[in-house]
């Protein structure tokens, strides 16, 4: 076990060494003089060279890049070009709220999509199970910020129950976990299903079974630990598509997080902001990959045979 | 005889697929008396190891017990609720599977499935389950069973793994084990172990057994009686002594037959012509006509298990008044096989 | 055997290599099949038996290269078959054939039998196409298939029958050695009766050369001329069919034959239980690879490699084993260690001696 965490771990290297290469490379590839894309096409001489002389453009290509690298290790990506101020300060309450959503999402997503999953198998070909996977088609398809809009125009313009816009109080999130949670728990319920219904047909729940354990025991303990090897698979890769997928929610709900920075910044043409944040998001992405591995290994012990 | 503690009935198990009704076990009546090993014998197909998961009462959808009756010790299972249903199961009554490789959970140890049993019967706690597991482990010879109580399945090997099986099943010592193909997927010497393991224990526990096999010569070393199976009936019961020297059912002589012998030389095998029916062509006579060398005109009817005079129950024809085909035949010709 | 053989390996090696640690170096091999030498006859049926794991359906891949060898040779009639060329082993394939336990999975389930068996003979080029399709009637009626049953599907056939359409396959091309690899191991006995009748037939017929790889030593017993026995990647006994079955030497031969049940309730085999599992072949026992299971195993088998000699001795012709104490054994100035017939004993690693055992079981 030791010896695969540390496996990981180094794997990790070459991966985060490409990420900050295509970060870097964010502001290279984009066609004209970045200084001048930065100031704006109307700007002075002067400006331009100002801003060329503090992102170091004029240094040779792999000078800036481990120049950025070494700053990006120790959290420093620059400051800002609107207001100078550094861009860590801008990026960690916003990333902070981020990754609430993010969460709160997920949570919404995987207890929603567990239980779906378990009943819709347990229920094979039932009404149940039929309706269950028609509603988690539908979540499937559903862009997030198409559904983000429905529900601000029920329960916020119609019934007025919910907050439309924000982030803190408790009624300001429920709709953006919804509409961010749905499409996921829809894949974790057809995960689930699918899994669960290949592991109760396994001889070892027949085992339990004829032990005599309690039906509702089989399903929660015999079945469903080993039905969440391939779940937590797609929960990790999930995770991904919860980061990318909150840039539209937080648009749609006016929330200050990560998201909005990052389109903010884009518009701005704010390129220190836009490549810290990317870099962040992506960090996390592969974070969070190493910890579903590594849970995966503890689900599935047989695999350390290998 | 002495007392029976398993007596079926005429039971039927049948499977309801897309509005078709397939009758895997199709009217099966025998007897297991008590502390003795009935043998079921028969070939894929022929249902008998829906049989055993039916005495049990775990057949799954979309099959179900459609008549009959599995009378334990005075007591009819299928009328019994799914609550006495668990307590009987992994109790009273036992089973073990043929694939020891994937009948564990992967995901639990040796110890925390084995402590389930004591927990769900006799309501031990952790420690006491696990002393007790540790003992169960040493008693069917797995070494070091302290260490191994705490391993996962896939640490062990398959002769082991059936070993656990054996410790988990005879838990709670069952006055019943039902054995459905314990060895098919065990090496031949490792088989050995096995049987024998589960002989010894069974004259220690003084349990009875049912042993489900396609290997005759599993059946001869193991079993006191025998119920030979042929699509979803049972066409010959007897003991087992009677049915190797004398059988009487042309299937069981068909499967005598074909069997290739490592303790003798034969010239030549005699196959059973042709396969096993499809379900859909199932005959609605005796379900052996169709392969019988000896079948005749009234085999078009089916015969029922009538018992003869030196105690065999057959289900054929030709040992009755009404038999019509040529009298006299040499069903079992024991020139061929010795 | 006096004329060349059809078939002579020598010194057969397939190591397996284990990738790991963390660059996925090769830290280990699997020996399957460990330094083995045997000769095939014209027209006879050799069997390959032993355990899963002891390296019987390795050889059988090796020698049509479809694992390739890591060291020896392999002979057919004369000709190099490691030495040949893709192309030259393409041709080769059409003499040395092989039939497998699961006769579904090597079949292609979206052509018919006649697709299937056109598809052989194509590649071979053995018959000319204008008589293909006669050819394929003939094999249908040779296998005991129904010609109306040419255009099916094999899904379309039982267990038997499919097995029946990898005969004819394998016959299509005119092969002089047909490899069968556990070929009837997964039929219901009157089937596998079916089949091994066929076999028997087709061999008389046409003069075929069976490599016969199986763990049922009674259809061993029926088919075969001759009996390699292996054990973990090394042959420990070989020798004419009755005399392995009659006369068997090596105490891992005297516990296999012991081992199967008889099919008569009325002979009880006196039964050799051996101790715990076979070891793992990446780290075989040294010596003698038995010794960890042999009751009459002795320092030298811990650390001799027994050769596979004829032991004249004891059985005069035809008959080799790889034991250092096959003699002594047989004239009784060896005795075991240990009681054989004992179940629970035999596995002891931690030596549970029979007191404590008892103890147990008044405690259970």
């Amino acid at each position: 076990m030791t010896t695969f965490i540390i496996r990981r771990l180094l794997q990790l290297i070459p991966v985060l060494l490409g990420v900050t290469i295509l970060v870097f490379s964010l502001m290279h590839l984009t066609p004209g003089n970045p200084a001048v894309i930065m100031a704006g096409e109307s700007a002075p001489q002067a400006t331009v060279e100002a801003i060329e002389q503090r992102l170091g453009l004029n240094d040779p290509l792999h000078v800036q890049y481990f120049n950025f690298l070494g700053n990006a290790l120790q959290l420093d990506f620059g400051t800002s070009i609107r207001d100078n101020i550094p861009v860590f300060s801008h990026i960690q309450p916003r990333f902070l709220i981020t990754l609430e959503l993010t969460i709160y999402s997920m949570i919404f997503a995987i207890v929603l999509g567990l239980l779906a999953g378990i009943v819709s198998a347990v229920r094979q070909y039932t009404f149940s199970d039929v309706a269950i996977m028609v509603v988690a088609l539908f979540g499937l398809s559903m862009p997030n910020f198409w559904l983000g809009l429905m529900l601000i125009q029920w329960f916020s313009i119609n019934l007025g129950w919910l907050s439309p816009t924000g982030w803190g109080d408790p009624d300001q999130l429920v709709l953006p976990v919804i509409a961010l949670g749905t499409a996921g728990a829809a894949i974790i319920a057809r995960m689930t299903r699918s899994s669960m219904l290949d592991v109760i047909s396994q001889d070892y729940i027949r085992t339990a079974r004829a032990k005599g354990v309690k039906e509702r025991v089989v399903i929660f303990r015999h079945a469903l630990k080993n039905a969440m090897i391939p779940v937590v698979t797609v929960i990790g890769l999930q995770f991904g598509y919860f980061l990318a997928g909150s840039v539209l929610t937080e648009s749609v709900f006016a929330i200050n997080g990560l998201g909005r920075l990052i389109i903010d910044a884009i518009l701005q043409r704010d390129f220190p902001i836009v490549q810290g944040a990317v870099l962040v998001v992506a960090v996390s992405f592969v974070v969070v990959n190493l910890v579903v591995d590594i849970s995966y290994r503890f689900l599935n012990k047989r695999v350390d045979l290998n | 005889m002495s007392e029976n503690i398993l007596d079926i009935k005429d039971l039927r198990t049948s499977f309801f697929i897309e509005g078709n009704e397939v009758k895997a076990v199709d009217g099966v009546t025998f007897q297991v008396p008590e502390g003795k090993t009935l043998g079921i014998v028969g070939e894929s197909g022929s249902g008998k190891s829906i049989t055993a998961l039916s005495i049990l009462q775990l057949i799954e959808r979309p099959g179900k017990i459609v008549g009959g009756s599995i009378n334990f010790k005075g007591e009819e299972l299928t009328e019994s609720k799914n609550s006495r249903m668990r307590d009987i199961r992994g109790n009273e009554i036992s089973m073990i599977f043929q694939e020891p490789m994937t009948s564990l959970n992967p995901v639990y140890t040796i110890g925390q499935q084995m402590r389930e049993s004591y927990k769900i019967h006799q309501g031990l706690g952790k420690k006491e389950g696990t002393k007790r597991a540790i003992e169960m482990l040493e008693l069917v010879g797995i070494p070091s069973p302290a260490k191994r109580v705490d391993q996962y399945p896939y640490e062990l090997s398959g002769g082991m793994r059936q070993r656990v099986m054996i410790a988990m099943a005879l838990a709670c010592r069952p006055e019943l084990l039902i054995a459905d193909e314990p060895t098919t997927a065990l090496d031949v010497t490792i088989q050995a172990q096995i049987l024998e393991l589960i002989k010894e224990l069974q004259n220690e526990i003084g349990m009875s057994v049912i042993m489900i096999t396609h290997d005759l010569g599993v059946v001869a070393e193991t079993c006191d009686y025998v119920a030979v199976m042929y699509c979803g009936k049972v066409v010959e019961y007897a003991d087992v002594e009677t049915l190797f020297e004398n059988p009487k059912h042309p299937y069981t002589v068909g499967l005598l037959n074909s069997l290739p012998r490592h303790d003798i030389d034969q010239d030549e095998l005699i196959p059973i012509k042709g396969n096993v029916p499809a379900p859909d062509e199932m005959p609605t006579g005796c379900r052996f006509a169709p392969r019988c060398p000896h079948a005749s005109d009234i085999c078009s009817k089916l015969p029922g298990l009538e018992t003869q005079e030196d105690g065999n129950d057959v289900r054929c024809w030709i040992y009755t008044e009404e038999w019509d085909g040529e009298k006299g035949v040499a069903v079992y010709d024991r020139e061929t096989t010795t | 055997m006096t004329e060349k053989p059809l078939l002579k390996i020598d010194n057969l090696k397939q190591y397996f290599p284990i990738k790991g640690g963390f660059l996925g170096r090769t830290v280990n091999h699997v020996k399957a099949v460990d330094d083995i030498s045997f000769a095939i006859g014209k027209g006879e049926t050799v069997s390959v038996v032993g355990e899963s794991g002891c390296g019987k359906s390795t050889t059988g891949r090796a020698i049509l290269r479809l694992d390739e060898p890591t060291a020896g040779k392999v002979e057919f009639e004369g000709k190099d078959v490691l030495g040949m060329s893709a192309k030259e082993m393409r041709r080769m394939r059409s003499e040395m054939q092989i039939i497998f336990q699961d006769p579904y999975a090597s079949l292609n389930p979206r052509k018919t039998v006649r697709q299937t068996l056109n598809e052989a003979m194509e590649i071979q080029n053995v018959v000319p196409k204008k008589e293909r399709n006669a050819r394929i009637v003939e094999l249908m009626e040779t296998v005991g298939l129904q010609k109306h049953q040419i255009d099916r599907f094999p899904h379309e056939f039982s267990g038997g029958q499919r097995q029946r359409v990898g005969i004819a396959r394998a016959l299509s091309v005119n092969p002089k050695l047909i490899i069968c690899d556990e070929a009837v191991s997964a039929l219901d006995v009157s089937i596998q009766a079916q089949v091994l009748n066929l076999l028997k037939r087709l061999q008389r017929e046409m003069g075929l050369t069976y490599l016969f790889i199986a763990h049922d030593l009674g259809v061993v017993r029926h088919i075969s001329d001759r009996i390699i026995v292996m054990y973990l990647g090394k042959i420990v006994e070989m020798g004419e069919t009755k005399s392995i079955f009659e006369n068997p030497q090596h105490p891992y031969t005297k516990a296999l034959l012991s081992a199967i049940p008889v099919p008569n309730p009325k002979k009880k085999a006196e039964r050799i239980f051996l101790r715990g599992d076979v070891p793992s072949p990446i780290d075989p026992p040294t010596g003698c690879r038995f010794h960890t299971r042999c009751p009459f195993a002795t320092d030298k088998c811990r650390t001799e490699v027994p050769l596979l000699e004829e032991k004249d001795e004891i059985y005069k012709d035809k008959h080799s084993v790889a034991c250092h104490y096959a003699l002594d054994i047989q004239q009784g100035k060896h005795k075991p260690k240990y009681n054989m017939t004992d179940v629970r004993k035999n596995l002891d690693e931690e030596g549970m001696d029979n007191k404590s055992k008892e103890k147990q079981l008044e405690n259970a």
